[in-house]
């Protein structure tokens, strides 16, 4: 039967895509159909037709009519609850797997009149009501559980409702381009791996934009900050001179892929991602080293999106991860460079 | 205690939370139950009365005060006591009585377990019912218009439960409903009309179905017809298709008795045939149509002599006319009968059951008897004495009685001499067998009151009659009316007339005197209820046949009534969402102008198509005629960014509409 259902609504849905603009219901995106309750009244009404037919009961058979005139109505009231209303998708915050992602939708009556019991709802959870005022709008957030890093779509949003009478179930099915980010589960129990341990490929050149600890000087090149020239050196009328820094005490880190050759894809992912979380917390810098990308030391709440936007959207082929070398950079404004060796 | 068929136990998923009944949808519902029951409650026990406004008045004081619902084992407690209540009032769980009671009961019990939605959804469902199981009871136009008002609180609750957000406005919902009501009223009379009734029971009908109706009985003692006398219910009415027969004439026949038992006047088996008993009709017919209250009985009444069936009935070979079912519902019929008649020879068993007697018994009207015998042996003289007896001795004609003792002809005829029409019949039969003429007694009623405005007869209880037929030779069996001997009145001009302290009778059917303008507005009030009767309540299948038959399409059967009920409904249906269009056009100035927009444009051989959106539209207009275009794409511009934006600013739209009125295709 399920089965049977989905494939009617495959039939019913064929041709309507993720949309990326704001959806209005229109006649023909509203279907409507009785409820369990409705199948219920349905029956309650044949029994009372039956006992006016054997009770010969004039106003039994107006009474069961009238009842059954009155659902028929509301099918038209609830068709008409649903019919212009308009809504649109305003996405979710990333999230980790394991969590539930928050789709938020708004729902916009654009209507002179209020509409009462509108209800969203994902695959089998309960649906989430909220009535609409007169030309009034309304978010309702959706909770959506990630179970794996990557775009997380909604796919398919059920906007129903059962008002008046709860006999019938009016619904449109509305679809949108917005996914949720999810990054991989922060899992494993590594310590964080030592600084610039194993070679990691990081250049020297990278100390020298350390903040930290005063490390010594060097000649000036075009192109460093004026703040780290060592002015008053100069006035003693040496070459120009430029301050260098370095995090001695806590030296930067290089999550690496590579670190971690024992397990398999996801459980890399995972520590990956504890650590940088960990890294975050600690305060260290940390650079990210993935097979085909490669995201410098940094920190900062910008720099660790990027760090787990790369986790989330990590995709592994076997050729890739022997030859991470010439990498290409993941999309963003970061501003890597290629490993020396 | 786990059982082990425990829902506990079971690792499903998890049931999905309770959606709460709100507050105000739970103050609908127990109003709307309240409401339900309340004409019920003097039917109902006592306890089960109480116990019902208890819970509703509990249940409401733990919304208000937010209170705790009682454990589950209260509530099986209070179900099972209550269940034993009714079992231990009516002895059955069973019937009409015993179901009402039972229902009353368990929806008092579901109120305490009322959590949710589907709780509320539930009660909502036994309201339902228990608004239709005061029909049971009556079905007349004051209590009809109350239930009506009910289902509107009811289903003001149903929706009340399906809003979770309480808050908006909080008459809302009641609009709402009687909106629908309104529309679903059309609908309901076409249904009523056309939808093929199929004619009842389907299966047997508990015995307490119709308990409780007042007519007459089915056997006759001293004090049988009399008790009906006091009741000025409508037993039916008539309406006549020529002249009104004067009352003298009006004998609605009913029930035949023959056999006596020395006190008790009973009916013997007399088996119904398909087709009318052949007379001699002596003068021209009556034709008339009646429409009988419900009576549990399968008795029709027609005038004295019935010439014709209706549907579904038969006649015993004493005339009277019996349905295969008992009338339950108001049931009209059209009959002819013809006034003036001979009937045939009696068969034997009718001349043996006739003559019956219980031996020996009232020995002195045997005696009397005896002696007109010596005097003058012909029936018709016999006939005469006897009514002469009743004529001028002191026998008087009253509703109370003295208490008849012993052998109750001779203590009637020789002793107390005051007595009821019952007492006149029975005694003039037995006089008659005992003179061996062959002799019955008829039940039924007589006269009836016209009701001018209306223009029809009604027969109340109050005219309940009982009166005699003698068999004699050459004119078959004759009518012999032995009250109209004692009380003339009585049969010319009605009960009242006949009785000297008319404060005995029902208020109804009494004439003159101060209130008779109350009377005069009750008669107003019975051609509303006759209207009713005839037109609503007897509309049965038989009605139903006739009245769409007589509508010029030819023979009504099923499948003539669903196409026409189909189209009916179909025709509303279209009627109704044109209407809707159209006032939601009237709503949306937007969709108005935009209307009126493409309207124009459509004059010019560019109609926009079905499922055409606003800016495709406005392209295919400006590449067909770009020098439209401007105008064209600042209208759709706007229009789409009304109707598809957040909230239309007011200004934009009166631009719009100015756009629309200065457009020029």
């Amino acid at each position: 039967m399920g089965a049977l259902w989905r494939r009617f609504e495959g039939w019913v849905m064929r041709g309507q895509r993720p949309s990326a603009e704001p959806i209005r219901l229109t006649r023909r995106r509203i279907y409507i159909l009785p409820t369990g309750q409705g199948y219920a009244f349905a029956t309650l009404l044949f029994l009372l037709f039956l006992w006016s037919i054997n009770y010969s009961n004039s106003m039994g058979f107006a009474f069961t009519f009238l009842l059954a005139a009155v659902a028929l109505n509301s099918m038209w009231q609830a068709h008409d609850n649903l019919l212009g209303l308009i809504v649109d998708s305003s996405g979710a915050e990333p999230v980790f797997a394991g969590q539930e992602a928050r789709f938020a939708f708004r729902v916009e009556n654009p209507d002179p009149r209020p509409r009462y019991g509108i209800a969203l709802q994902w695959r089998d959870q309960p649906p989430r009501h909220t009535d609409l005022p007169a030309s009034g709008a309304a978010v309702v957030t959706l909770t959506v559980l990630a179970e794996r890093r990557g775009w997380l779509r909604t796919g398919r949003v059920r906007v129903l409702t059962r008002y008046p009478l709860g006999l019938l179930q009016a619904w449109s099915w509305v679809e949108f381009e917005r996914a949720c980010l999810v990054y991989p589960q922060p899992r494993g129990r590594r310590p964080l791996p030592a600084a610039l341990s194993g070679g990691a490929g990081a250049g020297l050149g990278d100390q020298g934009f350390g903040s930290e600890d005063y490390a010594g000087f060097r000649l000036y090149a075009p192109g460093d900050s004026p703040r780290r020239i060592a002015w008053k050196a100069a006035t003693r009328g040496g070459p120009l001179l430029v301050k260098q820094f370095t995090d001695q005490v806590r030296p930067e880190l290089w999550l690496d892929w590579r670190l971690l050759g024992i397990d398999s894809v996801e459980p890399r992912l995972a520590q990956l991602c504890q650590w940088v979380l960990k890294a975050e917390g600690e305060g260290r810098r940390y650079g990210l080293l993935l097979p085909g990308a490669r995201i410098a030391p940094g920190r900062g709440d910008a720099h660790r999106r990027r760090c787990l936007e790369a986790l989330a959207l990590f995709t592994y082929a076997e050729d890739v991860s022997h030859r991470h070398e010439t990498a290409v950079e993941p999309e963003g404004p970061t501003k890597t460079r290629a490993a020396a060796g | 205690m786990r059982l082990p068929w425990s829902r506990r136990d079971r690792p499903r998923r998890a049931p999905p939370p309770v959606e709460p009944l709100t507050a105000s949808a739970l103050t609908w519902l127990l109003a709307a139950l309240a409401l339900a029951v309340a004409p019920q409650a003097t039917e109902l026990s006592v306890w089960l009365s109480v116990l019902f406004a208890a819970l509703v008045g509990w249940r409401g004081f733990i919304v208000f005060r937010n209170r705790a619902l009682p454990p589950r084992w209260l509530l099986l407690l209070v179900a099972t006591l209550a269940g034993a209540g009714v079992m231990i009032d009516h002895r059955t769980l069973f019937g009409r009585d015993a179901g009402v009671a039972l229902l009353t009961a368990m929806t008092a019990c579901k109120l305490l377990e009322s959590r949710g939605l589907r709780d509320g959804v539930v009660l909502v469902f036994l309201g339902y019912l228990l608004v239709m199981s005061n029909l049971l009871y009556s079905q007349d136009i004051p209590l009809v218009t109350y239930l009506l008002a009910v289902i509107l609180v009811m289903l003001t609750a149903q929706v009340l439960i399906h809003r979770q957000h309480a808050g908006l406005t909080a008459l809302a919902p009641l609009r709402l409903t009687g909106r629908m009501v309104l529309l679903a009223i059309p609908v309901m009379l076409i249904l009523f009309v056309l939808f093929p009734r199929i004619p009842g029971p389907l299966w047997g009908l508990p015995k307490d179905a119709y308990k409780g109706r007042t007519g007459l009985s089915e056997q006759m003692a001293p004090g049988s017809v009399s008790e009906l006398i006091r009741s000025d219910a409508v037993a039916f009415r008539v309406r006549f298709a020529d002249a009104v027969p004067p009352s003298n004439q009006r004998y609605w026949r009913g029930p035949v008795l023959w056999h006596f038992d020395g006190r008790r006047w009973t009916r013997p088996e007399e088996p119904p045939v398909k087709t009318p008993i052949p007379f001699t009709p002596e003068g021209a017919a009556v034709d008339y149509a009646v429409v009988l209250e419900p009576s549990n009985r399968n008795w029709l009444f027609a005038l004295d002599l019935p010439a014709r069936l209706p549907p579904r009935a038969g006649m015993t070979p004493s005339f009277q006319l019996l349905r295969d079912q008992p009338v339950n519902e108001v049931y009209r019929y059209e009959m002819r009968s013809y006034p003036a008649y001979r009937t045939a020879e009696p068969t034997a068993m009718e001349r043996s059951r006739g003559l019956q007697l219980p031996p020996r018994a009232n020995p002195r009207a045997r005696a009397l008897v005896a002696e007109w015998r010596q005097r003058d042996p012909q029936p018709e003289a016999l006939v005469r004495s006897a009514l002469t007896l009743f004529r001028e001795q002191p026998f008087y004609y009253t509703l109370n009685p003295p208490e008849l003792g012993g052998e109750i002809v001779d203590d009637f005829l020789f002793r107390t001499r005051r007595g009821f029409c019952e007492h006149y019949a029975s005694a003039f039969v037995f006089l008659m067998r005992a003179g061996g003429v062959p002799a019955r007694v008829v039940l039924g009623y007589q006269g009836g009151e016209m009701n001018a405005l209306g223009g029809y007869l009604m027969v109340r209880q109050s005219d309940a009659h009982a009166w005699a037929e003698v068999w004699l030779e050459g004119r078959g069996w004759v009518r012999v009316d032995p009250t109209g001997a004692v009380a003339p009145n009585r049969v010319q001009q009605g009960l009242y007339a006949a009785l000297s302290d008319s404060r005995l009778l029902p208020f109804l059917a009494r004439h003159g005197g101060d209130s008779e303008w109350l009377r005069q507005l009750a008669l107003g009030w019975d051609i509303l209820n006759n209207s009713w009767n005839e037109w609503v309540l007897a509309y049965g299948p038989e009605r139903q046949k006739e009245f769409l038959s007589g509508l010029g399409f030819g023979p009504a059967d099923w499948t003539g009534m669903t196409v026409a009920m189909l189209i009916a409904l179909g025709g509303f249906g279209v009627l109704y969402a044109g209407w809707r269009w159209r006032s939601r056009l009237a709503r949306d100035p937007v969709a108005r102008a935009w209307q009126r927009f493409c309207a124009r444009l459509a004059r010019r051989g560019l109609a926009r198509g079905a499922a055409e959106g606003p800016l495709d539209f406005a392209g295919r207009v400006a590449a067909g005629r770009p020098e439209l275009a401007a105008g064209v794409w600042e209208i759709a511009r706007l229009y789409a960014a009304l109707r598809y934006g957040p909230v239309a600013p007011p200004e934009q739209v009166r631009q719009l509409r100015q756009l629309t009125r200065r457009f020029r295709a």
